[in-house]
């Protein structure tokens, strides 16, 4: 798991892109959920600042760290990003910021290799959207992959387990809709690729 | 929502957390307009009583005013009263914080720090509570989501002991949207520590008396044959209320430390600054990134403390001056400006300070309006210019510096 070198309480910070009604601010509070769950005594997630609406680009960050997060400024060099939307990876501030040796995590039928994205930081990718249309677990005729992803963010950084994952969604969600978030989070995880 | 975990550790946003608080206080009347950021404050209060969570009276007002003339006439009836708003609402409301300010109501208010237009934003400064300032309310500002919580449970203490209306301050999507860990008290516990309200005067049909009536410049008999106050007496009782609430607040902090663990019995908060030579000053949760930016500074050799002002009104003068007391530089970070002066809280170090032995320089920048990020490597870099500064004058300068693009 990528790591921040120079101050000790420096958290570990989660940059998270998608549209407005994908599920990525839900994504950030899962994983920070999860993360305290594992030990992290410090984690915050929040929704990126301004008006937001459906389609539109937006982010979200979480931040995770072995004591309480005192860093409320916005993520500047994240150690992961998230892409629900591989679209959105036309636009420079989607991995600004990003460092050799930290994760981008995508949401696209590409390989790390074919995205052609330049850059020495590491790169997995997953097509959650296909993994979300089989399963059917579409919203009001959207895909929802924000859970999906999460399984290629675990097999990627291991920054928390499947189990802990599974812990947060059983609690989080209401009980007709568990089943079908694990089963894309465990075949997103199956499928992810690695790479550079 | 949240989610239950070991102990009664939530992972909530600061609305979420001031909501619960309001809830744990058992307030019997709510009366909120909603506005950003604030409003997922109201929609979950208006949840917890429609789901009969919260037995209370909701009143779904058309404006802030209305909301704390609605406050204000609940509490003259005998009734815990909370309101929330934000920026323009707040602003809104001026005129009817000073009638409960005067009337020597304990609302409590939760303002969730947004900034005021023209032009339109709706993003974090605190130039809205700031412009407050002056209407006769307790002030207190929150670093974090657990001092919301915590901080609006003890300001019904505060205020229903002193009779001033409190006013708790929070940063809008720096604390209101973001979700952190929070540990959330017991009720039996929050009922020990804050039993119902007592009014020491109602309003009641049953036995009539007047209210606010027009109060002229003299003292004069009442119809009673008593000696009544004039409206200057009013006003320096109002002041002498909260000049004396000091020790009420530290009680109150002293007490929820006793019950919940968490000590509240300050003023203000210290972090690194006793053998500190320069002190960041910074209020709401820039007192958090302000510890970070101290530790920075400090790997560099630099020792730098940091103050972070909690009670804004009454402003903690002594108890300032004792904190500063070994610090030859005092840089004041403001999200607010008083235009054609300087920052707000930086007026009020150099108040404190004047006349008392302590001789340092200060330097004041406005950080943050409207939203502008901040982050700790900018303080340390202000911080820095701010030292090399002093080797051209150690003079205050007239106006403070601006972290912008101009």
């Amino acid at each position: 798991m990528a790591q921040k070198s120079s101050l000790s309480n420096r958290p570990l910070e989660i940059r998270w892109h998608g549209r407005g009604g994908q599920g990525a601010i839900t994504a950030a509070k899962i994983i920070a959920q999860a993360a305290y769950l594992k030990g992290y005594k410090g984690v915050t997630a929040a929704p990126s600042f301004g008006a937001e609406r459906r389609g539109a680009p937006v982010s979200a960050s979480t931040r995770i760290s072995t004591e309480p997060v005192l860093v409320v400024s916005q993520v500047e060099n994240p150690e992961i990003v998230v892409v629900l939307d591989h679209t959105l990876l036309k636009y420079p501030d989607v991995t600004h910021g990003l460092g050799k040796n930290g994760w981008l995590i995508v949401n696209s039928p590409l390989s790390p290799r074919e995205l052609g994205l330049k850059g020495e930081f590491n790169i997995a990718t997953a097509d959650a959207t296909k993994v979300c249309q089989d399963l059917e677990l579409i919203v009001a005729g959207l895909v929802i992959v924000n859970t999906a992803i999460l399984g290629a963010l675990v097999r990627a950084t291991k920054i928390v387990d499947l189990p802990t994952l599974e812990k947060i969604i059983r609690e989080r969600f209401s009980k007709s809709t568990v089943d079908i978030n694990l089963a894309a989070i465990n075949k997103t995880y199956e499928i992810t690729k690695t790479g550079k | 929502m949240a989610i239950q975990r070991k102990s009664n550790m939530l992972i909530i946003d600061g609305n979420q957390a001031a909501a619960i608080a309001a809830k744990m206080s058992r307030v019997q009347v709510v009366a909120a307009y909603p506005i950003t950021p604030q409003t997922p404050l109201t929609e979950q209060l208006s949840q917890f009583v429609e789901q009969g969570e919260l037995k209370a009276e909701y009143v779904a007002v058309e404006s802030e005013h209305s909301a704390m003339a609605v406050c204000t006439s609940a509490s003259i009836v005998g009734a815990r009263a909370f309101t929330a708003t934000s920026s323009h609402g707040l602003a809104y409301m001026h005129e009817m914080l000073h009638w409960a300010a005067g009337a020597r109501l304990p609302i409590v208010l939760a303002c969730v720090n947004r900034a005021i237009g023209a032009p339109w934003n709706v993003l974090n400064d605190q130039q809205d509570s700031i412009s407050q300032r002056d209407t006769g309310w307790i002030q207190i500002y929150c670093r974090n989501n657990q001092e919301i919580i915590d901080t609006i449970i003890q300001a019904y203490r505060i205020a229903e002991q002193v009779h001033v209306p409190v006013m708790v301050c929070y940063d809008g999507y720096i604390l209101s949207h973001t979700e952190m860990p929070v540990d959330v008290p017991e009720q039996a516990d929050v009922d020990r520590y804050l039993p119902s309200y007592k009014p020491h005067t109602t309003l009641d049909p049953a036995n009539p008396k007047n209210y606010n009536l027009v109060t002229l410049a003299n003292p004069r008999i009442g119809v009673d044959g008593k000696l009544c106050h004039g409206y200057m007496e009013l006003r320096y009782l109002l002041q002498e209320a909260l000049q004396n609430s000091r020790e009420t607040i530290l009680q109150a902090g002293r007490e929820f430390n006793g019950i919940f663990g968490r000590d509240y019995e300050r003023m203000f908060w210290e972090d690194r600054n006793d053998d500190a030579e320069i002190t960041i000053v910074a209020m709401g949760s820039l007192a958090m990134e302000a510890i970070v930016a101290a530790d920075m500074l400090r790997e560099e050799g630099i020792k730098v403390g940091v103050l972070g002002l909690r009670v804004f009104r009454p402003f903690p003068k002594s108890d300032v001056v004792q904190a500063l007391r070994k610090s030859k530089l005092i840089v004041v970070f403001d999200k607010n400006i008083s235009y054609g002066s300087e920052g707000a809280t930086c007026s009020e170090i150099k108040s404190a300070l004047y006349g008392t032995y302590i001789n340092a320089s200060i330097r004041n920048f406005i950080v943050g309006l409207g939203g502008r990020d901040i982050k700790a490597r900018e303080l340390v870099e202000a911080t820095k210019k701010a030292i090399a500064s002093l080797k051209e004058t150690v003079i205050n300068p007239d106006y403070p510096e601006w972290i912008c693009q101009i």
